[in-house]
């Protein structure tokens, strides 16, 4: 935040802004000061702003013509895609950009995982952050049953009846969730009125994870408090706003990538099949961003610890700021901590692809092993690296690795000066 | 009155407003939550009458009621007999055969696995009943779940016999 006040400049302006200061806002956001030092998975916040308004532009397109009644949702679907002007194009950007959205939120937590932008002061950015990754699993849940296909049936009936493993009170529960006594029309109806709602809590929670980052500033790839105004920091705009479109414009060429040449290769084909309440499909699996809760919860051999284990791999993750102990940011001076943050990379990804394969012989093994590990990291690695792990020094201020370290250009004039002899002195 | 006596009248009337105004907001609040409980209407399709008495030996038919399947099978010999000799310490859910069936031969259950509520299919599995495709639970000849993560056996709906020909469901 700079720290002289903002004051506009011509009178009508100073009128306005003295009863609602939204220049003085405009002015902050352009303001604001970044490190310097930001690289490219800083990017992915505002690749995510651009996902939430794609999903919210082009779903509230699709509402104009979508029904949702289980007699008509399959077939209005059906006539999106086939009559409605360019009705293909708005639906297939909607479904991928579900995956896009994830996909991108994904990195972005890893980002978060790896530079430790969540710990101290930044812990409410982060859990504001795990809400709003929850609110998208809830909307992309019960955006996939909208189109009432077999994979969207079935997945409601799966999910839904995951509260059926509460004691006592599940059976009520579902029966509430469904308004009836199995998946219906009360259901898809709520669903739809939810799936609609959802995004615009999001729009709310996203105001707040900017709020609470506004006030501490962003963390960055060295992980030490940066000085405000000074020349270690820049302003937003125009610097990170054009790094931020540079990152954009590549997200966007592999979304339209798959739009235009995949735009099923995510789904299922037997969401194609309008959904049948006597037949379940032989594979049931949720869309991808969703496999790595679904293998914990069938790694697990019985009914409500699975669940219990399921949602708790995600709740963990609120606890991260305090389990994490290690004073130090920024994985690139945690040597032991830096090894252990690729292996829980691939064990997600690992249960990722476990997710989708059928649950016996090694694969259940495997997702097994790869869910202990999962929990293993989080409640004991983390807190014994806090206390045992020797970090590497920190340098003074985010400048210093710059000017110390041999960077590229090192790199390219040692390389040049094998060729060239020593004259290469003066080549910058 | 007293200053002491003052602040005691006050603080019992911020407590009576606020525990008045919380008993308004869950009231208020009750309807909006109720709304998505079963209405009238899908409580009013509670019953369903079946015609059974095409059905032959060793087949199933599956009927559509609240919105599940409801499987009603004419068992064979050896499927009675198999259900009926397995041991209840060998169940998850101890249940004999006989307490699940009103007539041995007739087997009436609600076709929804009791783990995640897929549809199981019939005549498979290890236990040559019933095999959920979605997590792996294994139920037998009786219905009951014996291998999986499914924690109880096929649910049994009430039913009963209109006459020889007529199962009446719900």
């Amino acid at each position: 935040m700079s720290e002289e006040k903002y004051v506009p400049k011509s009178k009508l302006a100073q009128w306005f802004d003295s009863r609602l200061p939204l220049l003085t806002l405009s002015h902050h956001l352009q303001e604001y000061p970044t490190p310097k030092n930001l690289n490219y998975w800083w990017t992915f916040g505002g690749i995510l702003t651009f996902c939430l308004i794609t999903q919210i532009v082009t779903g509230l397109v699709l509402a104009m013509h979508y029904v949702a009644h289980v007699d008509h949702a399959f077939e209005s679907i059906e006539h999106i895609m086939r009559d409605v002007n360019y009705g293909w194009l708005i639906r297939y950007v909607h479904a991928n950009g579900a995956s896009m959205f994830f996909l991108a939120v994904y990195i972005h937590i890893f980002r978060s995982l790896f530079y430790g932008s969540y710990k101290a002061p930044r812990e409410l950015i982060w859990i504001i952050g795990l809400l709003i990754y929850v609110l998208m699993m809830a909307t992309a849940f019960m955006g996939y049953v909208l189109p009432w296909g077999q994979m969207s049936f079935w997945g409601a009936t799966v999910i839904t009846n995951l509260f059926s493993a509460i004691p006592f009170i599940g059976e009520s529960i579902t029966t509430w969730l469904w308004g009836g006594f199995s998946v219906d029309n009360p259901t898809l109806n709520r669903f739809y009125s939810l799936h609609y709602l959802l995004p615009f809590l999001t729009v709310g929670l996203v105001i707040l994870h900017i709020w609470s980052l506004h006030i501490p500033g962003n963390n960055n790839p060295i992980g030490i408090d940066v000085k405000k105004n000074s020349n270690e920091t820049m302003p937003f705009h125009p610097y990170m706003v054009m790094k931020d479109l540079t990152a954009l414009l590549v997200f966007i060429i592999i979304f339209l990538w798959f739009v235009f040449f995949a735009p099923n290769v995510l789904g299922h084909p037997d969401n194609y099949i309008e959904a049948n309440p006597l037949v379940t499909p032989a594979h049931i699996v949720p869309e991808w961003y969703l496999l790595p809760f679904y293998a914990i919860l069938r790694a697990i051999p019985s009914k409500l610890g699975g669940v219990i284990f399921m949602f708790a791999a995600i709740l963990i993750l609120i606890l991260l700021p305090w389990l994490d102990t290690s004073k130090v940011r920024s994985a690139v001076f945690r040597p032991i901590y830096k090894k252990f943050f690729w292996v829980l990379l691939f064990m997600v990804i690992l249960l990722g692809y476990l997710g989708a394969k059928p649950p016996e012989g090694i694969y259940l093994i495997l997702s097994r092993i790869a869910t202990a590990y999962y929990f293993i990291h989080f409640l004991i690695l983390l807190p014994l690296l806090g206390r045992y792990e020797k970090t590497d020094p920190l340098p003074q201020s985010i400048s210093d690795p710059v000017l110390d370290k041999p960077g590229l250009l090192d790199k390219v004039k040692k390389a040049a000066s094998k060729y060239e002899g020593e004259n290469v002195g003066s080549f910058k | 009155m007293g200053k002491k006596n003052h602040s005691e009248r006050r603080s019992f009337l911020f407590t009576a407003t606020y525990t008045m105004g919380a008993v308004g907001v869950g009231a208020a609040i009750w309807p909006l939550v109720d709304q998505m409980n079963p209405d009238s209407s899908v409580k009013a399709l509670s019953t369903t009458e079946v015609d059974i008495s095409s059905l032959e030996f060793g087949k199933t038919i599956t009927v559509l009621w609240r919105g599940k399947p409801i499987f009603i099978r004419r068992r064979t010999k050896e499927e009675i007999d198999e259900a009926a000799k397995v041991e209840l310490k060998d169940l998850k859910d101890p249940q004999k055969d006989s307490e699940r069936t009103q007539n041995p031969e007739w087997l009436v259950m609600v076709g929804v696995c009791t783990h995640l509520g897929c549809v199981p299919l019939g005549n498979t599995g290890e236990y040559k009943g019933w095999f959920c495709p979605c997590h792996g639970s294994h139920y037998d000849t009786s219905g009951r779940i014996r291998k999986g993560p499914a924690p109880k056996n096929l649910e049994i709906p009430k039913y009963e016999f209109v006459n020889n020909n007529i199962i009446k469901i719900g």
